[in-house]
C-alpha cells in the first residue's frame, strides 16, 4: 500500500528508518518544527534547526526515494521565554518560502499559557497574512481539551483563516467532535501512553467516518514507531475494512490537505 | 458519518480482543496491588491521580456507552481561563482541580 505520514519527526531517525518507511510503502512524508527534548538557549539554535528541516533533512530522505516537507514555527514549550520567543518569531519568514515549507506548523499550547498563546497568535496573524497551511499541536493529556479550545476560538476570531486550510493536530475521543463540528481537518497520532493506538484511532474512524481526517506517527526522539500508520493500516485490515477505504485514510486524506498548498507535489 | 460495522460481529471482535484487554485489567490490578505493598500508600492514595484513577474504575463498571470520551472528561482540566505561566508545570494526566474542595 501507498501511505504518507503527515507528521514525523525525522531528524531524530535514523537513516535505517529510512530505508524502512521506503521498503514498507511511506515515500511521502511531512516534518513539522518541535521541541527537540530540551530548550534551546538561541535564536541561532532555531537557525540551525530551520535550515536542517530545509535543507538537510530533504536531502536525506530523497537518497531513499522519499519526498521530505516540512513546516516552521515556534513549538509552544519554548514560547515561555518572551524575549527568545521574539527573536525566532522574527526568523521564521525568512524560511517560510522555501521550496519544500507547507506552513506554519506545528504552533499552537502546551499549558494553555498567556505567553503561548501570545506566540500562538503572531504566528497565525502571520499564517493569515501569507494564506499559509496552519498545522497546529494540542497539548497532552489533562491539557488538551480547555488547550483545544482556546485554540480553536483563536483560529475562528481570524475570519481570513479558514479552517478546512488547519489541520487540529492529536485529537482524542473528547476533542473530535468539536473540532469536526468548526470545520477543521483533525489528526490522531499514533503514540503510546501520552496519545492514541491503532485500535483508538480505528474506532474513531468507524465512529465519525473518514472525512477530514489525517492519521500520523509523530515518532521521534521518544519511545515511538515510524510504521505506526501503517499498523494501524493493518488494524482496519483485521476489522475487515476495505482497501478503498484504506487507502483514502493513509494516502488520499493527507493528499488532499496537503496538496492545498501548490508546493506540495507527489510524482 | 458512523461507517457500518458490518464485516464483523460484536462476538467476533470479543473474540479478537478479549486475551489483550484481560492482560489490560491485570496491569491495572497488579499496579493498584503495588502501591498497597510499598512504604506510603497512605499517601500514595491521598494523590489526586490516584483518585481520578479509582473514580475511572468505577465509571467504567456503571456507565453503559461512551465510555472513552466520558474517561477522557475525568481527566482533563474543566478550568476555561489561561495559567499566568507555565514555567515550572508539569503534565500529569489527570486534573488536580477536580478534587478541590467544592468540585
Amino acid at each position: 500500500m501507498k501511505a504518507i505520514d503527515p507528521h514525523i519527526h525525522m531528524i531524530s531517525r535514523t537513516t535505517d528508518d529510512y530505508l524502512k518507511l521506503a521498503v514498507s510503502g511511506i515515500h511521502v512524508v511531512t516534518e513539522p518544527a518541535f521541541w527537540a527534548g530540551y530548550d534551546r538557549c538561541s535564536a541561532g539554535s532555531f537557525r540551525d534547526y530551520f535550515h536542517q528541516l530545509t535543507v538537510a533533512e530533504p536531502a536525506r530522505a530523497a537518497r531513499f526515494g522519499i519526498r521530505h516537507y516540512c513546516w516552521i514555527g515556534l513549538n509552544s514549550k519554548e514560547a515561555e521565554d518572551i524575549e527568545l520567543s521574539e527573536e525566532v518569531l522574527a526568523l521564521i519568514p525568512e524560511y517560510l518560502d522555501r521550496e519544500t515549507v507547507l506552513g506554519l506548523g506545528e504552533i499552537g499550547l502546551n499549558k494553555n499559557s498567556r505567553n503561548e498563546i501570545r506566540a500562538l497568535e503572531r504566528q497565525l496573524a502571520l499564517a493569515a497574512e501569507r494564506n499559509d497551511l496552519v498545522l497546529i499541536h494540542t497539548p497532552h493529556l489533562e491539557d488538551k481539551l480547555k488547550g483545544t479550545r482556546i485554540i480553536m476560538d483563536m483560529i475562528l476570531s481570524e475570519p481570513r483563516i479558514k479552517p478546512e486550510r488547519v489541520l487540529i493536530d492529536h485529537a482524542e475521543e473528547h476533542t473530535i467532535g468539536e473540532i469536526r463540528e468548526k470545520g477543521f481537518w483533525y489528526g490522531l497520532t499514533l503514540y503510546p501512553h501520552s496519545k492514541g493506538s491503532p485500535e483508538r484511532a480505528v474506532d474513531a474512524v468507524e465512529i465519525y467516518g473518514p472525512d477530514r481526517v489525517c492519521i500520523n506517527s509523530s515518532a521521534d526522539w521518544s519511545v515511538s514507531d515510524p510504521l505506526a500508520t501503517l499498523k494501524t493500516a493493518n488494524e482496519m485490515r483485521r476489522r475487515g475494512h476495505p482497501e478503498e477505504l484504506i487507502n483514502r485514510i493513509f494516502y488520499e486524506n493527507p493528499k488532499s490537505f496537503l496538496g492545498q498548498c501548490p508546493k506540495f507535489h507527489i510524482a | 458519518m458512523t461507517l457500518p460495522c458490518r464485516n464483523k460481529s460484536a462476538c467476533e471482535i470479543l473474540d479478537a480482543y478479549f486475551i489483550e484487554n484481560r492482560a489490560r485489567m491485570l496491569d491495572i490490578a497488579s499496579f493498584l496491588d503495588r502501591i498497597d505493598r510499598y512504604d506510603g500508600a497512605g499517601e500514595a492514595k491521598a494523590d489526586f491521580r490516584y483518585k481520578a484513577l479509582t473514580q475511572a474504575l468505577k465509571l467504567l463498571s456503571e456507565r453503559e456507552d461512551d465510555r472513552t470520551k466520558a474517561l477522557q472528561m475525568l481527566f482533563s482540566d474543566l478550568s476555561i481561563e489561561p495559567v499566568d505561566s507555565a514555567t515550572g508545570l508539569k503534565t500529569t494526566g489527570a486534573w488536580e482541580g477536580a478534587f478541590h474542595e467544592g468540585n
